[in-house]
């Protein structure tokens, strides 16, 4: 039922937009995948679209290009993919371009360095008790 | 003596209704106590609540010192949890909202890439914790979809039976949340009331009354308790009466109604572009629903109907909570009638693990006991999105393999995480009383937002 499609990064705004008129109302899921040391370019974004009135999903995959990491935004299109690309900058550091808001959603605003990235070790920032001097 | 008698005296004064008197209403300290004989009809509705006048105008010339920046949570008992709204207000009418979450984000999509798949539901289950089913349900079924897998009939049936329940006890919060943020504190009570039936039979199935890890890959984690029936014919015959007993309550009620009819908006058009599914689309006037237009677990076997209502506001999302645990309630009641027999998981020694029985008698049950609970088993590379029709909305499961034991990449797409963008929309330019309501009405859970 699902059809994967695979679009290049200068396409891709347009191929959204193109989906869009041809019936697939809904922006369902907007996420990425990191594919460190395993395929190149690393990183892939991946969206979902639903169309409810077709009764069909879609899988559009762009591939992020290494040097300047940016996807242009398609809140303009589908504005619930605010929160989504804000999470994936969150979370991976892709920077999508026109987008209205591109801050940290899920993470402090000060945090350093993206979590969900293969190279960032979970466990890596010690619990905050585990260092802690010990009292008599 | 004197004195004793002054006393008799007011106690005299102050006997209410007695026959001799003394006492008038418009004789205590404060002043006259008597409501002005001559209201209009009008007022006398504005002041009952079952009619509310609109008073609120935009004004443009409104200066910036009149507008005020308000911080509402993340620790507010009506924000549902920690999410947090930066609320601009002008008076008492809200301009500009926006939500500020993470205040929960724990990284269980990191955590998901350490666990194997058997693991996968312990994580999932707590993200939407009011209906931790549903997480299992969904992980469960992408796996089985990257597996390329088919549970037996009986697993399938228990997790209808399940997941519908549940959907009940998660309703019933929403509607006794929604109750408590607008001042109907005994829809409070008895919404938890009700949900305690639901979670000692959860407790009797699965061990748990939240976060069960009760549906895993390749079926359930047990098979139904003795005299399963019992219970679920006591929650068939009580939640319809308790469900009566709150439309007695409310559906007529001109408070409610009031407070409810006309606020918080939310047309189609909104729902489609902010992506927003679940209860919330169908309050809106259109009627899509998961488990009739892409089915799963065989829910399609099910005689039930999608209730959709047009008015599109805070009653209606209301409203469609209660007509949605009357549907859900014939699907179990479908479920239990209609119980196949056979076994409650796989018969797939790769996926499922042998009864503790067989590893005292079997070395090959004891090997595979060992590879599946230390490596887990195997999935093939690929990957998969797979969505179920939760409480909320579209809960979906994007999980990649690499062709290990664990995920390579687990997404969840929460619905909560999606319904929340819409609350600027729905709160903008009404008062922020009626903000209140709104929240409650797009029921979002903070464990499913932040993850």
């Amino acid at each position: 039922m699902t059809e994967v499609q695979h679009v290049d990064v200068k396409d891709y705004h347009q191929d959204i937009q193109t989906l869009f008129n041809e019936g697939y109302e809904m922006m369902v899921d907007l996420t990425a995948v990191d594919w460190f040391r395993k395929k190149e370019p690393r990183f892939e974004v991946v969206v979902n679209l639903l169309s409810l009135s077709k009764n069909k999903r879609k899988t559009i995959k762009v591939k992020v290009d290494d040097k300047t990491l940016t996807v242009p935004s398609i809140t303009d299109i589908y504005p619930g993919a605010n929160f989504y690309e804000r999470e994936v900058f969150d979370m991976f550091g892709i920077l999508f371009e026109n987008h209205p808001e591109l801050t940290r959603i899920l993470m402090p605003d000060d945090w350093i360095g993206y979590p969900l990235r293969k190279d960032y070790g979970s466990g890596r920032i010690p619990v905050q008790f585990k260092n802690a001097p010990k009292v008599d | 003596m004197v004195k004793n008698k002054e006393n008799s005296e007011d106690l005299e004064f102050w006997a209410t209704n007695s026959e001799e008197g003394g006492w008038k209403i418009d004789s205590t300290d404060e002043g006259s106590q008597k409501m002005s004989e001559e209201e209009s009809e009008q007022q006398l509705k504005i002041q009952t609540g079952s009619d509310v006048v609109d008073d609120y105008f935009i004004d443009e010339e409104t200066s910036e010192d009149e507008r005020m920046i308000v911080n509402m949570g993340p620790q507010h008992p009506s924000t549902h949890g920690v999410l947090r709204l930066q609320v601009e207000l002008e008076g008492e009418a809200v301009r500009r909202v926006k939500p500020i979450i993470g205040y929960l984000h724990t990284g269980m999509e990191k955590t998901g890439e350490e666990l194997t798949y058997l693991q996968g539901p312990t994580n999932t289950t707590r993200m939407d914790y009011l209906s931790p089913f549903f997480n299992e349900l969904v992980f469960s079924l992408t796996t089985e979809k990257l597996l390329d897998i088919e549970v037996p009939a009986r697993a399938q049936t228990i997790r209808i039976l399940m997941t519908e329940l549940n959907r009940i006890s998660s309703h019933l919060v929403a509607l006794a949340t929604g109750g408590m943020d607008i001042g109907a504190l005994s829809m409070m009570i008895f919404g938890f009331r009700e949900r305690e039936l639901l979670l000692n039979f959860f407790e009797k199935t699965t061990g748990l009354r939240m976060n069960h890890n009760y549906i895993r890959p390749g079926g359930v984690a047990a098979d139904l308790p003795d005299d399963w029936q019992k219970d679920i014919k006591e929650i068939l015959k009580i939640i319809p009466e308790k469900l009566k007993d709150y439309d007695e309550m409310l559906l007529d009620n001109p408070i409610w109604k009031g407070r409810l009819q006309n606020v918080g908006i939310l047309t189609t058009q909104e729902c489609l572009a902010y992506g927003i599914t679940g209860p919330s689309l169908r309050a809106s006037g259109y009627g899509w629903d998961l488990r009739k237009m892409q089915p799963y677990s065989g829910i399609e076997k099910y005689d039930f109907e999608v209730p959709v209502l047009q008015e599109s506001d805070v009653f209606a999302r209301w409203r469609i909570k209660v007509l949605e645990i009357l549907e859900s309630l014939k699907i179990v009641e479908q479920a239990m009638n209609n119980m196949p027999k056979g076994p409650y998981k796989i018969q797939d020694k790769k996926v499922t693990p042998p009864p503790r029985k067989r590893l005292d008698e079997s070395m090959e049950a004891l090997i595979h006991h060992f590879k599946i609970y230390t490596e887990g088993f195997k999935v093939p590379e690929g990957e998969a999105y797979v969505a179920v029709e939760s409480p909320r909305g579209e809960l979906g499961c994007y999980i990649v393999s690499d062709g290990s034991s664990k995920p390579y990449r687990m997404h969840v797409r929460g619905p909560s995480f999606c319904n929340l963008q819409a609350l600027p929309v729905v709160m903008a330019d009404s008062p922020i009383a009626d903000a209140v309501a709104a929240i409650a009405s797009l029921d979002p859970v903070i464990g499913d937002v932040d993850r």
